[in-house]
C-alpha cells in the first residue's frame, strides 16, 4: 500500500519534460532553416533546450531525441562533444575565467585564485547557495582585454582584484 | 599613415546599423557588382586583387571559388566561418560587432560570383552579443532588399542563416565545421574531396572567413588593382589585414595594416612596445599554432610568403608578445594543455601525442623534469606533424618544435635542474 502511494506520488511530482508553447514555436522555426530530413537542426535545438530547461539532463536528451527522431546515443554523443552544452546544472552565474596564453601572460592565475578564495570554492565547484559556478576556459578570443572572463552571456576584461569585486558584488 | 579599409568607420557610432553603413558608402560595392559584372568577372577581379584567405591558410580566394563546379545539379552553399577560436585572435569579433553589414555585403558578392543561394554563418557559441548584432543586421538587410529574393531588383536571391557553435576549437577547421553544421560532433573529414566539390550536405560549398568576405565590397568598389597595390613589394599579396595584438605590449588591440608591415613595426610603432621598458623575448606571429619567433627575427614582413620563408606562418594574424620575464617552458605548457583539450580524438598521433606533450611539460613546469624530456617532446611532436587527418595536428606540433628548438637551454635547465631559471622557482 505504502509502496503504491510512493510510486503514484513520484509520478505526479516529476514534471514530464516538454517544451513550452513558445519554445515549441521556436523549435518549428529552427526546422525550416535546414534541408528537411537532415540532422542539421540539432545544435540550435540543443541550445534552445538548454535555455528552456537550464541544462541537458539525460531526460532532456531523450526528449530531444524523440522530438527529432534520432537515436538517443546520437544526441548523447553530440552533447558530450561540445563544452557549452551543460550535462549538469550550474549556479545562477557561470563564471569562466580564460587561462590560455595571452591571459596567462597578463596574470590570470592570480585572478582564478582570487575568485576561488572570494567565493570559497575550487575551480569546477558551485557555491552552496547555487549562485556561482567557477570554471576555467580556453581562449575566448578577447585577448586584448586579458585577463578576462565570461559570466553567462557577457565578457568582462582588464580584470584586477578590485574589478572582480565590483563585477561579482553587483550580481544579484 | 596607411590606408584603412575594413576599420575605417569603426568610430562611427551607428556603423553597425543599415543607416550608418549606407551613409558611409555601404552596399555601393554590391550595386556596382550586380550592375557591371558577370559572376565570372567577379571571380577574375577577386583573383587579380590577390585577396588571400584571412582565416588561417592564406589561400587565394578567387582561386578557391573557381574550383566550384559551374554546372552542378545540386544546390551550392556559402559557409561563413565566424567560429573564431585560434588563441590570440579576436578580429572577427570586432568585424561582427562593428561592421555586420560589411560581412553581409561581402557574402552577397561571393554568393553571386559562385551562384549560391543559401549562406550559413557558423558563429562561435560564446559570441552571443556579436550573434545578436549580426541577426539584427540580417533582418535589416532583408527589409532593405539586400538579402532575400530579387536582391536590388537584379534577379539574384540569397538567404542568410546564423548557426551557433557550442564550444569546440576544432569546428573552426572547415570540414569539422561542416560536420558540426550538419548536427554532428565536429570530426574533420579526410581531404580530398575538398568542400568546393563535396561540402555541406554533400553539395559544393565555399567556406570563407569573416574578414576575407568583409574585404570584398571594397575590392569591387575600388578595383582589384587598388587592392593589390596596398601591398607594394609583396607580389602575391593584396590589401590589409587586421592584426590582433596581445600579451606583453602597452596597447593590446586590433591594428589594420598592409600585409607588408614588419612585426617590429606592429609591436613597437603600433602596439606601443613592451611595458616597463622590458626586453622582448619571443613573439608568436599568426595565432597560437604558428611557430614562435625570437626577438632577433622580428624584422620579417607580415605577408604570408615572407612569414613562410621565415619558417613560421601568417595564420590568423594573432600576434602574441612575450617579454624577457616569460618562462618559455610554462608558456608552451599553457598552449599544450589547450591542444590536448581540443584534439577531437579521431587520429591516434594527435589524440595520444597532444596528451603526452602536455604531461611532459606539466612535469617540467612543476619541478619534476627528466633529462631526456626536451628530446622526447621533439620526437612526439615530429610524430604528430604530417600524420593526421586535419592540420590541427601540425598546429599542435609546430609550437612544440619551435619552442624547444629556439629556447633549448630553458628546457634543458628545467629538465636537469628541476627548476626555472627565469621565474626563479
Ligand atoms: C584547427 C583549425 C582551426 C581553424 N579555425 C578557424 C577559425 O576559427 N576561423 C577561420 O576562419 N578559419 C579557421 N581555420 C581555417 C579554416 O579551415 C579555413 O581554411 C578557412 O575558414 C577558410 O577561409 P578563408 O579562405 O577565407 O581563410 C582553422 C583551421 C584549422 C586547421
Ligand atoms: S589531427 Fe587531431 S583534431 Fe584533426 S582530425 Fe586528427 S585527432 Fe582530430
Ligand atoms: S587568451 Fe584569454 S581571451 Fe585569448
Amino acid at each position: 500500500m505504502s509502496l503504491l502511494q510512493i510510486s503514484t506520488e513520484d509520478k505526479s511530482v516529476k514534471p514530464s519534460i516538454s517544451f513550452s508553447p513558445e519554445a515549441k514555436a521556436k523549435f518549428e522555426k529552427i526546422l525550416t532553416l535546414y534541408p528537411p530530413g537532415t540532422q542539421a537542426p540539432l545544435l540550435p535545438v540543443l541550445h534552445l533546450a538548454q535555455e528552456e530547461f537550464g541544462y541537458l539532463s539525460l531526460e532532456v536528451q531523450e526528449y530531444i531525441a524523440e522530438l527529432m527522431n534520432l537515436p538517443v546515443t546520437t544526441v548523447h554523443e553530440v552533447v558530450s562533444f561540445y563544452t557549452l552544452f551543460k550535462k549538469e546544472p550550474t549556479g545562477k552565474y557561470w563564471v569562466q575565467v580564460c587561462t590560455n596564453l595571452s591571459c596567462t601572460l597578463r596574470g590570470c592565475e592570480k585572478i582564478v585564485d582570487y575568485i576561488s578564495r572570494k567565493l570559497g570554492i575550487q575551480v569546477g565547484e558551485t557555491t552552496p547557495d547555487k549562485k556561482f559556478t567557477l570554471t576555467t576556459v580556453e581562449c575566448l578570443c578577447a585577448c586584448e582585454m586579458a585577463p578576462m572572463m565570461q559570466i553567462n552571456e557577457d565578457y568582462y576584461g582588464y580584470l584586477t582584484e578590485a574589478r572582480v569585486d565590483e563585477i561579482l558584488d553587483n550580481l544579484k | 599613415m596607411a590606408e584603412l579599409v575594413l576599420t575605417k568607420n569603426f568610430g562611427v557610432p551607428d556603423f553597425h546599423t543599415i543607416e550608418g553603413y549606407i551613409r558611409c558608402g555601404g552596399y555601393e560595392g554590391l550595386k556596382k557588382t550586380l550592375e557591371e559584372f558577370t559572376p565570372d568577372q567577379v571571380i577574375e577581379e577577386v583573383k587579380k586583387s590577390n585577396l588571400r584567405g584571412l582565416g588561417g591558410a592564406g589561400f587565394s580566394t578567387g582561386m578557391k571559388w573557381s574550383f566550384v563546379p559551374k554546372d552542378s545539379s545540386k544546390p551550392k552553399y556559402l559557409v561563413i566561418n565566424a567560429d573564431e577560436g585560434e588563441p590570440g585572435t579576436f578580429k572577427d569579433r570586432y568585424l561582427l560587432e562593428k561592421a555586420p553589414h560589411m560581412l553581409i555585403e561581402g557574402a552577397v558578392i561571393a554568393a553571386y560570383a559562385v551562384g549560391i543561394h543559401t549562406a550559413y554563418v557558423y558563429i562561435r557559441g560564446e559570441y552571443v552579443k556579436p550573434a545578436r548584432i549580426l541577426q539584427n543586421a540580417i533582418e535589416e538587410a532583408y527589409a532593405h532588399g539586400f538579402l532575400g529574393k530579387n536582391i536590388l531588383g537584379k534577379g539574384f536571391d540569397l538567404d542568410m542563416i546564423i548557426h551557433r557553435g557550442a564550444g569546440a576549437y576544432i569546428c573552426g577547421e572547415e570540414t569539422g565545421l561542416l560536420e558540426s553544421l550538419e548536427g554532428k560532433k565536429g570530426w574533420p573529414r579526410l581531404k580530398p574531396p575538398f568542400p568546393a566539390i563535396v561540402g555541406l550536405f554533400k553539395c559544393p560549398t565555399v567556406v570563407n572567413n569573416v574578414e576575407t568576405l568583409s574585404q570584398l565590397p571594397h575590392i569591387m568598389k575600388n578595383g582589384a588593382a587598388w587592392f593589390a597595390n596596398i601591398c607594394q613589394g609583396a607580389p602575391k599579396c593584396g590589401g590589409t589585414r587586421i592584426f590582433s595584438v596581445s600579451g606583453h605590449v602597452n596597447r593590446p588591440g586590433i591594428y589594420e595594416l598592409p600585409l607588408t608591415v614588419t612585426l617590429r613595426e606592429i609591436i613597437y610603432d603600433h602596439a606601443g612596445g613592451i611595458p616597463g621598458g622590458k626586453k622582448l623575448k619571443a613573439v608568436i606571429p599568426g595565432g597560437s599554432s604558428a611557430p614562435v619567433l625570437t626577438a632577433d627575427e622580428i624584422d620579417v614582413k607580415m605577408d604570408f610568403d615572407s612569414l613562410m620563408a621565415a619558417k613560421t606562418m601568417g595564420g590568423s594574424g594573432g600576434v602574441i608578445v612575450m617579454d624577457e620575464d616569460t618562462c618559455m617552458v610554462k608558456a608552451l605548457y599553457v598552449l599544450a594543455k589547450f591542444y590536448a583539450h581540443e584534439s577531437c580524438g579521431q587520429c591516434t598521433p594527435c589524440r595520444e601525442g597532444t596528451g603526452w606533450i602536455a604531461k611532459i611539460l606539466y612535469r617540467l613546469v612543476h619541478g619534476d623534469g627528466r633529462p631526456g624530456d626536451p628530446d622526447t617532446l621533439k620526437s612526439v611532436a615530429d610524430n604528430i606533424a604530417g600524420n593526421t587527418i586535419c592540420p590541427f595536428g601540425d598546429g599542435a606540433a609546430w609550437p612544440v618544435q619551435s619552442f624547444v628548438k629556439k629556447f633549448r637551454s630553458e628546457f634543458e635547465y628545467h629538465a636537469k635542474e628541476r627548476k626555472c631559471d627565469v621565474l626563479k622557482t
